[in-house]
């Protein structure tokens, strides 16, 4: 076999904790039976640097919260100095405007600010905290200390009419980018799908909103990323640009990962950084050559045409949805599973957050979750 | 000043957020953004790497003339800058 491209994209999840409880989030849902022993500076510099040598040059800084590490400026100059391009992930709490201004020193390149919502009220009910009006002082300081930002709303149905207010408050603030991203069913989100999907006339009236954005140029320099939801389409996502191609994560415990929720598929053992070294990882290990290519496709996959163009979809989502993490992704409407996503969608037009309460992400949560689910349940 | 002339008295400069650089393992020069990167060819590259925030673009035609003297490049230096202001990972 020829060996792999690089992987162009490190994400590097310092850490699991974080102030915010969001039902959406892509954290396992089991996240608070891993041990919390996190990598250490010198681990995580280590991973930064045979990364660099491996061709990453986009890193990525996220969590749960990062700006929770201590260490992070330190791990931000490092990484700067290795020449990669840093992109700090952050809900904006437990910042602070020094240490904005700390970042921007050790070179960081850009942060990009999540926001649950763009009113107060109901940002602070996402979140599960009052964070509101501490995530707009810390947009405001971002932008203050020059970096280019990036605000990002993952959207669904509590907040997705708020489009045009979405795009109000990005364009207030200044933003370069504003990421409008539908939830994903992954972790907690994957929970609380019943109650996260938006409707398609919700999703229609989205859209229309952010063209009209677009068409009446209300604020041209500000790039709109909209990412639409794959439950509502008839071909799945290119998921990662496929398995092992250009992406890999490490978690907070250094285990290696070719997206955020691979962790769950059962038979793979995924390696961690601090046994093998990250060029192993990447380029020998059985997890990260296990969907690489084509040569692992069932049908329809394995003989259609479109193969390179979505890779077959996403190994999570045909597990989750299949019980079968080689099946072609259900969203795919040549999938003989295409149903289960329709009755996906079916079920969530009649369930209501009052017949079925939202599961917010907190480690009470997921402890009751884990005992639930059990041992070797992942 | 006519237009040409008015667009070769300018000084382009990389916008704020995007980065130049060698990348080894594209063995390419390439430029670098808020979670992404676009490779660029080898004209593209001598043409950055004369972009300083100091030069005009007429001083780049010059310098790129220099190193390339059988080539007309005025032109397309020109389009590469305005290309590039399109895609808004150059002020000028
Ligand atoms: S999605 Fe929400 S809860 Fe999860 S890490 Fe991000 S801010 Fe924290
Ligand atoms: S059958 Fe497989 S390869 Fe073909 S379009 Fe569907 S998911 Fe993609």
């Amino acid at each position: 076999m020829s060996e792999p491209s690089a992987p162009l994209w490190l994400l590097a999840e310092l850490t699991y904790k974080c102030p915010l409880q969001c039902p959406y989030c892509s954290n396992p849902v089991d996240f608070a039976k891993s041990s919390g022993v996190e990598l250490d500076t010198d681990q995580w510099i280590r991973v930064l640097r045979e990364g660099r040598e491996l061709g990453a040059a986009q890193l990525g800084l996220s969590g749960g919260e990062p700006i929770v590490r201590k260490d992070l400026e330190l791990i931000v100059a490092e990484a700067h100095k290795l020449g990669y391009y840093t992109n700090l992930i952050t809900s904006g709490i437990g910042m602070s405007t020094d240490r904005v201004a700390s970042l921007k020193q050790a070179g960081l390149d850009h942060i990009q600010v999540s926001f649950q919502a763009s009113s107060s009220e109901l940002n602070n009910w996402i979140a599960g905290t009052d964070s509101f009006e501490h995530k707009i002082e810390m947009a405001k300081a971002v932008k203050a200390n020059g970096f280019p930002m990036v605000l990002c709303f993952v959207t669904h149905r509590e907040n997705i009419e708020q489009v045009d207010d979405i795009l109000q408050l990005a364009t207030r603030l200044d933003a370069d980018y504003v990421e409008l991203a539908t939830t994903q069913y992954y972790g907690w989100a994957f929970l609380n799908r019943d109650v996260l999907m938006p409707t398609r006339e919700q999703l229609t009236k989205a859209e229309a909103a952010v063209n009209r954005f677009r068409d009446e140029k209300i604020n041209d320099a500000m790039k709109i990323f909209y990412v639409i939801p794959d439950y509502y389409e008839d071909r799945p996502k290119p998921c990662m640009s496929g398995w092992g191609s250009l992406f890999m994560l490490v978690t907070p415990d250094g285990t290696a990962l070719p997206c955020h929720s691979a962790r769950q598929l059962p038979g793979i053992e995924f390696p961690n950084v601090k046994d093998m070294s990250m060029g192993e990882i990447w380029k020998r290990s059985d997890a990260f050559n296990k969907f690489r290519g084509f040569d692992w496709m069932q049908e329809p996959c394995r003989s259609c045409s479109e193969k390179e163009k979505d890779f077959g979809g996403c190994r999570c989502q045909a597990y989750m949805l299949t019980g079968n993490a080689a099946a072609t992704d259900p969203v795919c409407d040549k999938s003989p599973d295409r149903h289960i996503v329709d009755a996906a969608i079916e079920k969530s037009a009649v369930t209501t957050s009052a017949a079925k309460p939202m599961v917010f992400r907190n480690a009470k949560n997921s402890k009751i979750l884990n005992d639930r689910l059990g041992p070797g349940s992942r | 000043m006519n237009t040409t002339a008015a667009e070769l008295s300018k000084v382009p400069q990389l916008a704020n957020g995007f980065r130049f650089q060698w990348e080894p393992a594209q063995d390419s020069h390439v430029i670098l953004y808020p979670e992404g990167m676009k490779v660029l060819s080898g004209s593209a590259a001598e043409i950055m790497q004369l972009c300083d925030g100091t030069r005009s673009i007429e001083k780049i035609v010059a310098a790129l003339e220099e190193k390339f003297p059988e080539a007309e490049l005025q032109q397309d230096v020109l389009d590469f800058f305005a290309g590039a202001a399109q895609e808004g990972w150059i002020n000028v």
